[in-house]
């Protein structure tokens, strides 16, 4: 039997990192990433300190920490806040991403008109965008960060999730044209777990996207309750070891939804742990 | 009645192109129900291609083919036929059990029939503990027997096979030619398969039928009478001349009457 090399993963490109074997258990894969991290912060420390860097350059990873510690409320609750945004318009904006995806796959023409079409959607700035759906809707609405999060997310699944439900294994057609299946069929029984793979490519390119969206579309009006808005108030006051404590708060959510996404990749399809 | 019925079958690929390539020039041959026809010959003198017009997998340029009385796309539209390639083509998202299930979802077998028919199947090919595997975990010998099980499950009329043996180790292969001859005469199933082994096709065949490249066409039909294959037919004489005879028509040596013994 062949356990050492698994042909498929081996064979495909944008194998998910899930599949790589572990080597010496769960703590030989943590501890090197926790050395450098913990080294790095080290480093950063000394040199602010010794150099004598003033804060509104960098600030310490101490009184970063320190700050974090003190505002920890805050930056839960409005941590909660751009969280339930990013997750929202994630999940509108993958939904769609994957519907468009199906359809464009299933009709051919429509495929090689939408990825122009798409290519010109991700190229627009969500930095332009942002301001004008502030102003389309009240000051109290938090559908534009949702907005603007769904729009961010959509391309990412859209181009992944077409490029998979394309490539149909040409015995695989074979053999359901023989089973005289067709059409929808063939699409969910076939293009749609095949296509998994690519799919969870796009929502784990999505998911660190989301946050940032949810985070930076506050930048520029609109409902106040979130991360970003903490971090201009606290930049604008002078207070930088504050402000660097909410990206700190914004980095962690996405770590968060990158890890969600990764252990959802995991539990939908069971095949590729094998 | 005919099982499979070619008529002037011919195949050209990209016509009135730079690359047109004719793949078959015409084809005549017949299938009688419950035989068993082996097609042979080198690379190139598409005999897969025939094949895959049977299944009406890919369309004549002339001709017609029919299958089970029907045209070939009525015949493929009623799931009259079974088909296993060279490479397994396993859905790695099912486990092993589903994946020899799919054409009986298909066809809207019941659950508990389906479940049964898998794995008796799957005994058959000697992978019953491996139901509930997924196919990465199998090696391709075992995916290549999962493929060949996913083809007998619905006990198609007509069963066509494209070198589904060629990846398989000597012991395994020879196990299975005697297992697939067992089901066909049982079943009364008819079988188109292609192999490039010539001791494969004599011991498999009615009717060996030995093609040519460029075109690729029919140069001979050799019939085999082995009567029903036991341990001793692989070593008996008439499987020797089979072999000969075979041998000859591939090299395009005329094989007179008698000139084997």
């Amino acid at each position: 039997m062949t356990t050492a090399v698994d042909p498929v993963v081996a064979a495909d490109p944008t194998a998910p990192v899930v599949t790589r074997r572990r080597r010496g258990g769960p703590w030989l894969a943590v501890l090197p990433p926790l050395v450098v991290g913990v080294a790095g912060l080290l480093l950063w420390e000394t040199v602010v300190k010794v150099g004598r860097v003033a804060p509104y350059v960098l600030p310490a990873p101490s009184a970063i920490g320190e700050q974090f510690w003190l505002s920890r409320e805050v930056v839960w609750r409005t941590g909660l806040a751009s969280g339930e945004n990013a997750l929202i318009g994630l999940l509108a904006g993958a939904a769609v991403g994957l519907l468009a995806a199906m359809v464009a796959a299933r009709f051919a023409f429509l495929g090689e008109v939408s990825i122009p079409v798409a290519a010109a959607l991700n190229a627009l700035p969500i930095i332009a965008l942002a301001p004008i759906l502030n102003n389309m809707f009240d000051s109290t609405s938090s559908v534009p960060r949702r907005l603007v999060v769904a729009i961010v997310v959509f391309f990412p699944v859209f181009v992944n999730a077409l490029r998979g439900l394309r490539e149909v294994d040409p015995i695989h057609r074979d053999l359901m044209a023989s089973y005289a299946a067709s059409g929808w069929t063939v699409t969910r029984l076939v293009r749609l777990p095949a296509a998994l793979p690519f799919v969870f490519t796009g929502l784990r390119q999505a998911s660190s996207l989301a946050v940032i969206a949810a985070v930076v579309a506050e930048y520029f009006g609109g409902l106040q309750n979130g991360l970003g808005s903490r971090i201009t108030s606290a930049a604008a006051n002078t207070a930088y070891p504050r402000a660097w404590a909410f990206v700190v708060g914004a980095c962690v959510l996405g770590l968060v939804f990158y890890l969600v996404a990764l252990l959802l990749e995991r539990l939908v399809m069971p095949w590729r742990r094998v | 009645m005919t099982a499979v019925l070619l008529e002037g079958v011919s195949k050209v690929f990209n016509a009135g192109r730079a690359d047109e390539v004719t793949a078959l020039t015409a084809v005549d041959l017949t299938v009688e129900r419950g035989e068993f026809v082996t097609l042979i010959g080198p690379s190139g003198c598409g005999k897969s291609t025939l094949l895959r017009l049977v299944g009406d997998l890919t369309q004549p340029s002339t001709g017609t083919v029919t299958v089970a009385g029907k045209p070939a796309a009525t015949a493929r539209a009623d799931q009259e036929y079974g088909i296993a390639f060279q490479q397994a083509g396993l859905f790695e998202w099912r486990t092993v059990q589903r994946n020899v299930e799919l054409p009986l979802e298909l066809r809207g077998t019941s659950k508990r029939e389906r479940r049964e028919r898998a794995r008796e199947m799957l005994d058959l090919v000697g992978l019953g503990d491996f139901a509930g595997h997924y196919p990465a975990q199998l090696s391709g010998g075992m995916q290549q027997r999962v493929a060949i099980a996913r083809a007998l499950a619905v006990h198609p009329p007509l069963l066509l096979m494209d070198e589904p043996f060629g990846a398989l180790d000597e012991m395994t292969r020879e196990r299975l030619q005697d297992e697939l001859l067992r089901i066909c005469a049982s079943t009364g199933t008819s079988t188109i398969f292609v192999t490039h082994s010539i001791p494969e096709a004599v011991y498999l065949s009615d009717r060996v039928v030995v093609m040519s490249a460029r075109p690729g066409r029919i140069t001979e039909v050799v019939p085999i009478d082995l009567g029903p294959r036991t341990e001793a037919t692989r070593q008996s004489p008439g499987f020797f001349t089979g072999i000969t005879k075979v041998r000859r028509a591939l090299r395009g040596e005329a094989v007179p009457a008698g000139a084997t013994s």
